[in-house]
């Protein structure tokens, strides 16, 4: 099911930020000229420290506001199928069982369970909790919880998986296992990926671009390209490259945080 | 209650010292709870009847247990018919301050203008003391019956409403957000967010509701009942205390406090069997 994914600088566009601006109150530059091209098959992390603009980014990419100048074009038009989004929190609604949640994106385009049951399960399959489906989140462990959460961004198939430093309220080894099964997961299912994150490690791990930036007023500094080839697994974590590439981020998000390296 | 990853820990048959400890006073706990209380009431009844025969309290200043006991069967055929009455008041006007509760908090939370416009007064209708209101309200109502309801009805709806009011607005903010970007009508965003949200926040007003609208139909009935349109257990307790009557005043007295608690009961029932499978309240710790 997964498509072949081209090499970067040939991938097809999904959606391009131009000399977005968004101010707050009037004074406070919340985001100053950010431009970004997105394309399919991309895993692309925003790094930065807080403040830095990285959420108002997403939430302008999500529509959830409007930009003060600027604009986010999606090739070929925007509908409610084009989004996926993951919290930092696993955001799940306590009183649905875990089939429940993962239906609520097709619920609320009017599809009956029955119609997209075997899509519900696929989801759920994808992240290894089928057999949790009848369960309540609070049954779940924090870990769970996020990957249901992930099972309901995937489900729609959506051109675009927003996410907001899903993995930063969990544990070390839990995050571990997360960043692993999300690298295996988008080389199922193919997906494009924006992952908000203040992880210089897990930045370089997953993705394949990282835009780094910087705070007051929040803009990119610097993108850097992590070209090396996936699946990553452990042997890429322990790589001299992997190392070589934490070097470069570190040095980047230094700089972003006005200090020498 | 939690499912560990990768298999449970491992339960061994023989509980240590502690966790032994700990079971004995759970047992003891658990019988406490309902011998306790049940012994003072005993002895409470005991020290009353003693009380009574010993200091030789007349029976139109305190009556003894035997007598009202007495008084609870005698009059039995008067006491269920107007507990019937009163009971039938109160479900109704709690049934009422539901609806309107409810419907008036959605109104509130869909439309700011509503709420800004409307709110103040539902206020004003709450701390006004239903007592001072009831006289008038038996002036401008015909039927009795319904202006007791009304009483009642305007005792029991604040709490309902404005703890659904709280409970419509306390939806998870990331729950909304994703709501707005998978394009929910407002219909669909009541139903399946702002709903299930409330619930908690509602059955905790109706349990307050229902406390409230007993009280309320008690002082309907003791005002309005006065213009002779016998009504219920209250109008029948009033009856009695002018009688002198008071073996029948303490047996009413006790069949309110009975009702009270089986709507306490009742409402507490809705709630934990509404909650008990998600929301921390009912939940139990381990």
């Amino acid at each position: 099911m997964a498509k072949e994914r081209k090499a970067l600088g040939q991938r097809d566009p999904v959606l391009t930020m131009s000399h977005v601006e968004k101010t707050f109150r009037g004074n406070i530059v919340a985001l100053k000229d950010m431009n970004l091209d997105v394309n399919e098959g991309d895993f692309i992390s925003l790094l930065g420290p807080s403040g830095c603009g990285k959420s108002t980014a997403l939430r302008l990419i999500a529509s959830l506001m409007q930009p003060t100048s600027g604009g986010i074009r999606w090739a070929g038009g925007q509908s409610n199928d084009d989004l996926g989004v993951v919290f930092q929190e696993p955001t799940l609604m306590p009183w649905a069982r875990v089939a429940e949640n993962v239906w609520l994106p097709f619920r609320l385009r009017g599809k009956s369970y029955g119609e997209v049951k075997d899509d519900v399960l696929e989801a759920l399959k994808l992240v290894g909790l089928e057999k949790f489906q009848r369960a309540f989140p609070r049954e779940l462990s924090g870990g769970m919880k996020m990957r249901v959460s992930i099972a309901r961004a995937l489900v729609t198939k959506p051109r675009l998986i927003l996410m907001d430093e899903p993995f930063a309220a969990l544990d070390e080894i839990t995050r571990h296992k997360l960043n692993n099964d999300l690298l295996e997961l988008r080389e199922r299912v193919g997906c494009t990926v924006i992952f908000v994150t203040h992880s210089v490690f897990e930045s370089v791990f997953l993705s394949d671009r990282i835009v780094v930036m910087a705070a007051r007023p929040g803009r990119v500094i610097r993108e850097l390209e992590v070209d090396a080839p996936y699946p990553r697994g452990e042997e890429f974590r322990t790589s001299a490259e992997y190392a070589a590439y934490c070097r470069q981020a570190s040095e980047a998000l230094h700089e972003a945080m006005g200090e020498p390296a | 209650m939690s499912i560990a990853e990768d298999g449970g820990p491992v339960i061994h048959p023989e509980l240590d010292a502690e966790e032994a400890q700990r079971a004995r006073t759970e047992r003891i706990l658990k019988i406490a709870r309902w011998t306790l209380p049940s012994l003072v009431m005993v002895l409470t009844i005991l020290a009353w009847h003693l009380y009574v025969t010993l200091w030789e309290i007349p029976h139109y200043i305190l009556p003894g247990p035997g007598l009202v006991a007495q008084k609870m069967v005698e009059d039995w055929d008067l006491l269920w018919p107007a507990m019937l009455k009163t009971g039938r008041l109160t479900i109704l006007a709690l049934l009422l301050a539901v609806m309107g509760g409810v419907g008036l908090a959605v109104a509130f939370t869909q439309s700011k203008w509503a709420e800004m416009s409307f709110f103040p007064y539902a206020v004003i209708l709450q701390v006004t003391p239903v007592v001072a209101v009831a006289p008038l309200i038996q002036i401008y109502v015909e039927n009795a019956f319904v202006a007791a309801l009304l009483c009642a009805w305007i005792v029991a709806f604040f709490p309902i409403l404005s703890n659904t009011t709280i409970g419509l607005k306390s939806a998870d903010h990331n729950l909304s957000d994703l709501f707005t970007i998978y394009g929910a009508t407002k219909w669909q965003r009541l139903r399946y967010l702002s709903a299930p949200s409330a619930l908690p926040f509602f059955l905790g007003g109706l349990k307050i509701a229902g406390g409230l609208a007993l009280i309320g139909a008690v002082v309907a009935e003791f005002v309005i009942g006065r213009a002779g349109t016998g009504l219920g257990l209250a109008s029948t307790l009033l009856e009695a205390s002018y009688r002198f009557n008071f073996g029948r005043l303490y047996a009413a007295l006790i069949l309110i406090s009975v009702m009270g608690v089986a709507i306490f009961a009742l409402m507490s029932t809705i709630s934990y069997l509404a909650l008990y499978r998600w929301h921390e309240s009912a939940l139990k710790r381990e």
